[in-house]
């Protein structure tokens, strides 16, 4: 049997990087694994954002025709829908820790040599990883909507994905380490993801609005990820002063929100989950 | 050596509404290498809690537990690196196959490839499951699903098996073919395995049990021994004029009687020869008579005052079923 160096774990002392690193992988792999089986969800957590995307589309256009909206309305929704699709897989996929204590398999990794911080963290990247897929595949569709990208456009836009897709992991895995059942859980989420969801900018701009729904988008992780998404894909597809009149913050300001956001989410989130188990 | 040795080990827990209840309450016991250890008592008495210390996530009260001489609550990877845990209830994935709950447990466990590679072999054919090791395990019976987390609790080489009620649930044939594994286990590997139960009969297959009671270990003896200690047979004897034959019994013979059911329980050595003299000298009228060799069901009801099985759900077994991760299903 292959030793480990002597570690004492939560204990304190020493932490053996690799064994986190290694730990976090084993979580991570199981996740991946568990997603890629469900073809049901796979599927189901597509269809959501593009049906948005075909009914709100359809019905708005008309009314907003005559707006002044410099922009294509589906073009201006895509982003958010992009979003609201990551949102929905990242707070989903923490619904596993909630599930694995109560069919048991969290007493199998509780009872393991490993820390509960990288248990956490495993379960974060998880979540983060398929919240990210699932919303490349959107990306997919951008020819039809006619919404085209740089290189450059991709490699920023993935690394919000990631971004927006770890901040809200760890906000779904805060929530499930507090959660008893997952009925308890999915019902918490829809409270939360629907008001998220509406109040992002994802619909309507956020320039124009009055004060108090102004301060809600303030405070959602969603409105930073929505515009971000937005000036990064319409970059170059609409004049730049027009794309400057629907956004909220330069995108640096977002990032930093939405980095600062994910830092105090995980520390929650592991702090959580550290004490509840 | 020992394998596992617990000293004055208490825990106690807060109910709702702020009574406090001790659920292990000051015991001591220690388990020797290679030895089967049955951890006997009805649900609630402790058992659980107990193994929970014991694998590290439950926090004792006060005293503590050494597992391959660590200390459970100073060195807990060692601790759980040097157990194998089956638990009460399922802890497998049951969307992935059984190779890969297996190649999750290995990593977890730090179990390098190659290792893992001979020794999957080995641990699935000891449970008969190789043939089975790439099937998702919602498919598999109760009984495969037990065996596979022995398989599982084994990969990792730790120096003590423990086993919370392995066999609640599962078919007498299934329990049997359980036991045989175990004693496939304990001969082939040499390995200490530890197990609670409250069915009398699967505990004398160990070789030394302890009897906890309500917190307390109230036993700690070999299945024979404690028998023996009983002092000899059992009569039983059934009439409707209690008090008579109670009183009979005492001038007569000098003989004191314990209720069992509806009937008057002696002990008497060599209970054979006994029993006819006995209902010749009786006046009471007798309607039925039991002569039996003292088992485990007796030696419990002797130490506790009452019978293993016929508990009411206690204090202890409504605030076990409140806390703990992964009770689901139950």
């Amino acid at each position: 049997m292959k030793k480990w160096p002597h570690t004492s774990g939560r204990e304190g002392g020493g932490i053996n990087m690799m064994k986190v690193i290694s730990t976090i992988y084993i979580i991570w792999r199981r996740e991946i694994i568990r997603y890629w089986r469900d073809k049901a969800r796979i599927v189901s957590s597509l269809i959501q954002p593009v049906m948005f995307l075909i009914i709100f589309g359809a019905g708005f256009q008309q009314t907003l025709a005559s707006s002044d909206l410099p922009v294509d309305y589906i073009q201006f929704m895509y982003p958010g829908i992009i979003a609201m699709g990551i949102m929905g897989v990242a707070m989903f996929s923490t619904i596993s820790t909630v599930w694995d204590r109560e069919f048991g398999f969290l007493k199998e990794i509780l009872v393991a040599p490993v820390g509960r911080s990288s248990i956490a963290l495993g379960k974060t990247i998880g979540a983060t990883t398929i919240a990210t897929l699932q919303a490349v595949i959107l990306l997919l569709i951008s020819p039809l909507i006619g919404v085209t990208l740089t290189f450059t456009g991709y490699i920023q836009i993935i690394f919000l994905m990631v971004l927006l897709g770890m901040a809200l992991s760890g906000l779904g895995l805060f929530i499930a380490s507090l959660m008893k059942t997952t009925e308890s859980f999915g019902l918490l989420m829809q409270l939360l993801i629907f008001p998220m969801f509406f109040v992002s900018g994802a619909f309507f701009p956020l320039t124009n609005v009055p004060d108090w729904l102004g301060w809600i988008a303030r405070i959602n992780p969603l409105t930073y990820g929505v515009d971000a998404f937005r000036q990064v894909m319409l970059h170059g597809q609409i004049d730049q002063s027009l794309l400057d009149s629907i956004s909220l913050y330069p995108i640096y300001v977002d990032v930093m929100f939405l980095f600062g956001f994910l830092i105090v989410m995980i520390l929650l989130a592991v702090l959580a989950f550290n004490k509840r188990n | 050596m020992k394998s596992v040795d617990v000293q004055n080990l208490t825990r106690k827990f807060k109910l709702k509404g702020g009574k406090k209840i001790t659920a292990v309450d000051n015991v001591s016991f220690s388990i020797e290498d290679g030895e089967i250890f049955g951890f006997l008592g009805p649900n609630g008495a402790g058992k659980s809690t107990t193994i929970n210390i014991l694998a590290t996530i439950d926090k004792a009260t006060s005293g503590d537990a050494t597992v391959n001489h660590f200390s459970v609550s100073k060195n807990k990877d060692e601790v759980r690196k040097s157990i194998g845990i089956v638990f009460q209830d399922s802890s497998l994935d049951d969307r992935l196959t059984a190779l890969e709950n297996l190649k999750f447990h290995a990593l977890l466990y730090g179990v390098n490839k190659n290792d893992f590679e001979k020794r999957v072999n080995e641990v699935m054919k000891l449970v008969d499951l190789w043939e089975r090791r790439n099937t998702i395990v919602k498919n598999f019976s109760g009984g495969m699903k037990r065996r596979l987390e022995i398989a599982r609790g084994l990969i990792h080489y730790p120096s003590v098996l423990i086993l919370d009620e392995p066999t609640t649930g599962l078919d007498p044939q299934t329990r049997n073919l359980l036991w045989e594994y175990l004693f496939k286990i304990k001969k082939e590997r040499d390995m200490t395995i530890m197990m609670t139960t409250h069915y009398m009969e699967e505990a004398e297959n160990c070789d030394r049990i302890g009897i906890i009671d309500r917190g307390k270990l109230v036993a700690l003896e070999t299945p024979a021994k404690l028998k023996h200690d009983m002092g000899g047979d059992l009569i039983r004897l059934k009439s409707d004029d209690v008090s008579a034959l109670k009183k009979e019994l005492k001038e007569k013979f000098n003989l004191e009687t314990e209720k069992y059911k509806e009937f008057q329980q002696i002990k008497v050595v060599r209970g054979e020869e006994f029993l006819p003299e006995l209902l010749k000298k009786l006046d009471t009228k007798i309607k039925a008579v039991e002569l039996r060799e003292p088992n485990l069901d007796d030696v419990f009801l002797s130490l506790t005052g009452h019978e293993i099985r016929d508990e009411k759900a206690s204090d202890h077994e409504k605030m076990a079923s409140h806390i703990g991760p992964g009770r689901g299903r139950h």
